[in-house]
């Protein structure tokens, strides 16, 4: 099973960690994965910006990149939402590259969704202990259908236990260019995912997407909680070795 | 003032939020437990289904209205924006003598502004609706909520308003304000020759009039005036009475959580001899104002709209600066599409953009309108035509430009990295990030790990 691991711009940029800790998982998934260098952005900030042409250019990249592969996985839902559910879009007037984009969208999976309905992982190599909350991310949740994947993968961690929070699947109010053109607005609302996370008393909050999990970190420390780790699923299950 | 600077005051405002919050808990609460009840996708795709029958035939539909509507002694006028809405109704009132209108909700005056017009036509206009009557004698406030229009305000600011225009003692029950209220609006009710409401269905197999009301005011409006004028949107026609009944089991559910309004009125043609009430006059006034332009349009989609708010309900942007910000009549999603649209893109720029994107809409809404797709569509049009600002374009410019070039999109990340981590001086974050401060005025920017993913994994994978 051949697996192409796109890392997105965020992780590559900003933790690389977690880029490690997927491909760690994948193998211990029994896959064979690949991680083509010259990958970069799947296309979001153009496609969101109103910008197409960009965007399908980008797009273009990734699934030439990217379509010799079995599967494609990303530690992050709005990434593998986009390539699933948006591409099609792009090429809605080019049935050459539509078909092209569809194919390898329906082969698009989200990191957890796919460990856990397509890999099916049973043996998980991490070793948290502690309580956890999660997040679920808009993309993953609303356009995949990212729900239970995390929580049955978190289940297997015998340290874990799972504490919910009021309005999980809310927003945290960071929407990519939304978070720096509405500034005030977006802090705002994350201030509300933060004092939600604050009161399930969890130790952890934990989310499989790095918009949201900057959003919330940088919310979370200027509230004054220097204590509430903010982790990636992937970190989580990969445990403390998968660090780079 | 403009958006930008409307939402960054309101979402200030902690006062304000409460209130919203409030509201949050009626409704969103309401509909979990009301839409609980029904085979919610079945029901969804079946009302999605009659809106988008009716908009394929549009004029097929509004004509089998008019003659169905006409045959029952209604009387069937177009408007083609809101400056003909007012010149038709205070035509009417001139016509039959009018002095006093009173009227239920209607978002069509909203969008024409109606009141205003009234007023110089002689007509003293009185809204009936509680909500819509506590911002008129607050001097004519905007409303903010397409269902609840006065939610910004709390019980306090409504009692101090009641006793400075009533100048009666100050109250703070709900039910003696309402009471209040009533009290002051029934002299309208009895002494008013026009009524004037909006319409949720227009029934095109019987030329009726649907209408879905909380507090009995609308019934009052239509029944009690000898004329009656209905003013709504074309978009608003639907084949049949059996299509009115399915849309009734989702529209309160979405709107309110309930399973049926307090009050559903049907209403049909004039009043006939044998009939105890109901105006002698009854005219429709249907209007396009930006409507018949979406036909056949990228924005089709948004026509199907029902008005139950349950977008606005569920939007954590409308959540946290409430409708005023939003401008005009319609605030949310719903307003983030139909603003641009009906006003002109270029007049409401950050609308489409005011939107994390997280399609909480796109899932409640009871007719399956893909509320981000639109708002997303809004951008790309403000793209083609060259509306966004220059350094944003740039910069997008820029950026895309690099990542389609690995090598220099390295180099570039590599180096954006290291700024970043100097920014931070050695530490987990940042605290003020100049080139993106709106950012770091609310919440920190947590530093990058270190070097990125693609440069630890060549070393690796070199060694
Ligand atoms: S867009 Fe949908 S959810 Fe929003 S008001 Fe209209 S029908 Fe209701």
């Amino acid at each position: 099973m051949k697996v192409g691991l796109f890392v997105t711009c965020l992780v590559d940029l900003m933790r690389p960690r977690i880029g490690f800790a997927a491909l760690r998982l994948l193998e211990a998934a029994g896959c064979e994965v690949v991680v083509p260098t010259s990958q970069t952005c799947c296309g979001q900030p153009a496609y969101n910006s109103g910008d197409r042409r960009a965007a399908r250019l980008l797009a273009e990249k990734l699934i030439a990149e990217f379509e010799g592969c079995d599967w494609v996985v990303a530690p992050s839902g709005s990434c593998a939402g986009m390539i699933r559910a948006h591409y099609p879009d792009l090429f809605a007037d080019d049935p050459a590259w539509l078909e092209r984009a569809a194919a390898l969208g329906s082969r698009t999976y989200e990191l957890a969704d796919f460990l856990a309905s397509v890999a099916k992982l049973d043996k998980v190599p991490g070793d948290f202990t502690g309580t956890v909350t999660y997040h679920d991310s808009c993309s993953g949740l609303r356009e995949l259908g990212v729900k239970a994947q995390p929580r049955a993968l978190l289940a297997k961690l015998p340290g874990v236990i799972l504490r919910e929070m009021n309005g999980a699947e809310e927003c945290c109010g960071f929407g990519g260019a939304f978070a720096v053109k509405f500034g005030e607005v977006s802090a705002r609302i994350a201030e509300k995912k933060c004092d939600n996370v604050r009161a399930s008393g969890a130790d952890a909050v934990v989310l499989g997407d790095l918009g949201c999990m900057l959003n919330i970190e940088g919310k979370l420390r200027r509230m004054g909680d220097e204590k509430t780790r903010v982790l990636h699923i992937a970190e989580v299950l990969a445990g403390d070795d998968a660090k780079g | 003032m403009h958006f930008k600077a409307r939402a960054s005051a309101a979402a200030a405002d902690k006062a304000l939020q409460a209130k919203l919050a409030t509201a949050k808990g009626l409704f969103v609460e309401g509909r979990r437990r009301a839409v609980a009840e029904i085979d919610l996708e079945a029901t969804r795709e079946a009302s999605k289904d009659i809106r988008n029958r009716c908009l394929a035939d549009l004029d097929l539909w509004l004509e089998r209205f008019e003659r169905e509507a006409t045959r029952r002694g209604g009387q069937v006028l177009w408007a083609r924006d809101g400056a003909e809405i007012c010149r038709l109704v205070t035509d009417i009132a001139r016509r039959h003598g009018v002095r006093k209108a009173i009227k239920s909700k209607s978002m069509l005056s909203e969008e024409a502004g109606l009141n205003a017009a009234l007023e110089a036509a002689g007509v003293q206009p009185v809204e009936t609706d509680l909500g819509e009557y506590i911002l008129q004698i607050n001097d004519n406030e905007l409303p903010s909520h397409i269902i609840a229009p006065a939610i910004h305000k709390t019980k306090e600011e409504v009692a101090e308003l009641f006793a400075r225009v009533h100048h009666r003692p100050r109250k703070t029950d709900i039910g003696e304000m309402t009471r209040e209220a009533r009290e002051m609006l029934r002299a309208h009710f009895l002494s008013a020759d026009m009524g004037i409401s909006g319409g949720n269905f227009l029934v095109a197999e019987t030329g009726s009039v649907a209408l879905v009301t909380n507090e009995g005011n609308g019934r009052m409006v239509t029944t009690l005036p000898k004329v009656h004028v209905v003013i709504t949107g074309v978009e608003k026609v639907i084949p049949t009475l059996e299509d009115l009944a399915t849309l009734m089991r989702i529209l309160p559910r979405s709107a309110t959580g309930q399973t049926i309004s307090n009050y559903f009125s049907v209403l049909t043609g004039v009043k006939r001899p044998e009939d105890t009430d109901g105006p002698a006059h009854l005219y429709f006034i249907l209007v396009d104002n930006g409507r018949v332009d979406l036909v056949g349009s990228g924005f089709q989609d948004m026509l199907r709209c029902i008005r139950c708010a349950a977008c606005i309900n569920h939007c954590p942007v409308y959540q946290t600066i409430g409708g005023h910000a939003y401008g005009w009549v319609y605030p949310g999603p719903m307003g983030s599409v139909l603003t641009p649209l009906y006003v002109g893109i270029e007049n409401a720029i950050d609308l489409p953009h005011a939107a994390t994107l997280c399609n909480q809409c796109g899932v409640v809404c009871p007719v399956k309108i893909p509320l981000p797709e639109l708002m997303r569509k809004l951008r790309e049009q403000q793209v083609e035509r060259g509306l966004r600002p220059w350094g944003e374009r740039a910069a997008l410019k820029l950026w895309a430009w690099l990542a389609r070039h690995p090598r220099l999109y390295a180099l570039a990340a590599k180096l954006g990295v290291r700024y970043l981590n100097w920014l931070a001086e050695g530490g987990d974050r940042i605290r003020v990030m100049g080139i993106a401060p709106s950012w770091t005025a609310g919440r920190d920017f947590p530093a990058p790990e270190g070097r990125t993913f693609r440069e630890q994994y060549l070393s690796r994978r070199s060694k």
